[in-house]
């Protein structure tokens, strides 16, 4: 199964960086594409990029809200929260797992063999700190003399945007090479940080600082696709828990907001089928058990 | 008739939410922000990316 969430991660990249005219161009897509929200973190100032980041979206869209409706405009971004919503409702964070180009780099990094180290609990909470504040309150609170606020997360902190975007165009566009500065710097650390701690730990963006993750997380109750603990057959082996790529101890928290639906510990944890996969609360996999109890 | 197989009721919950947001998504149509997303997706934003 992992070969082939591997593979599915592979075609989502190609599909969401489908702009492969860019080494001629030297620039961005902008075709009729670029409204569709990519549903991982994908940044949409990649040359490559076909579809729009909905992290990136919503904050541009929220930082010039106050212009907009001088101009007689009313967005609300609901157009993208929508978007969003019907990603959640239906896959919650199966997404980070099958469909984010940034969550695929970590589970690679991942591979590379050295000493592999956990991630401390309180760290998820983070997420949710930064999905609050660099994704909605500061970019509509904080504005400058014209009204006009910042893309918080994507300026600051999104490593995905430095490797996607900020290197590509400098390699593209060799003369803005004159005028990076110490917010390029204190990005490319962000990056340079987040790759070796994704050798060390599994996933530390998604688990730590990724806002759609944290978005996704919101759904964990009423996301239609979800994996379900059977505790008829739970012997409690606690096999589940080493193989979860996210750390989640699955027989004991089988509803945890950190699950990607990744599905490892139902093919290669659980040797008693009491894990499955239901959509909209009906039974659509269950793999046999292997050996008896 | 004899259920041979466990009766699994469907949730109903995951539904009403997906609705909800498909409402939002509606409104965001009607209200033209499609438009505005492309103008932005269509354009760098260079110091989004940590250049300038």
């Amino acid at each position: 199964m992992e070969f082939y969430r591997n593979w599915f991660q592979i075609l989502v990249i190609f599909i969401t960086n489908s702009y492969w005219a860019f080494p001629f161009t030297k620039s961005i897509y902008q075709g009729p594409l670029k409204v569709i929200c990519s549903p991982g973190l994908n940044c949409y100032s990649c040359p490559a990029a076909s579809m729009s980041c909905p992290i990136g979206s919503i904050q541009q869209m929220l930082l010039s809200v106050r212009l907009s409706w001088a101009n007689g405009q009313t967005y609300l971004a609901l157009y993208l929260v929508g978007a969003l919503g019907i990603l959640g409702s239906i896959f919650g964070r199966m997404i980070c797992g099958w469909a984010c180009p940034f969550g695929f780099l970590q589970d690679m990094l991942h591979k590379i063999p050295s000493k592999k180290f956990g991630l401390p609990r309180f760290l998820r909470f983070v997420k949710y700190v930064i999905l609050a504040l660099t994704v909605f309150i500061l970019p509509l609170v904080i504005v400058n003399e014209m009204g006009l606020g910042s893309p918080w997360f994507c300026k600051y902190i999104c490593p995905a945007g430095t490797l996607e975007a900020g290197l590509p165009m400098l390699l593209l566009q060799p003369s803005l090479q004159d005028i990076i500065g110490v917010l390029f710097y204190s990005k490319l650390v962000v990056l340079i940080g987040f790759i070796i701690w994704s050798i060390l730990a599994s996933r530390p963006f998604c688990r730590a600082a990724c806002p759609l993750g944290a978005w996704y997380g919101l759904f964990k109750n009423v996301k239609m696709m979800k994996l379900v603990l059977d505790e008829s057959k739970c012997t409690k082996c606690n096999e589940c828990h080493p193989i979860c790529p996210m750390g989640v101890k699955f027989n004991e928290s089988p509803n945890d907001s950190e699950c990607i639906t990744c599905l490892r510990c139902m093919h290669e944890g659980c040797q008693f089928g009491a894990i499955q996969l239901q959509i909209g609360g009906i039974p659509i996999h269950s793999p046999d058990i292997r050996r008896k109890a | 008739m004899k259920r041979i197989a466990p009766y699994h009721k469907a949730d109903k919950l995951p539904l009403i939410v997906l609705s909800l947001f498909l409402v939002l998504f509606s409104l965001g149509i009607t209200l033209d922000e499609p438009s505005r997303v492309l103008e932005q997706a269509w354009q760098i934003c260079y110091s989004c990316i940590g250049i300038g």
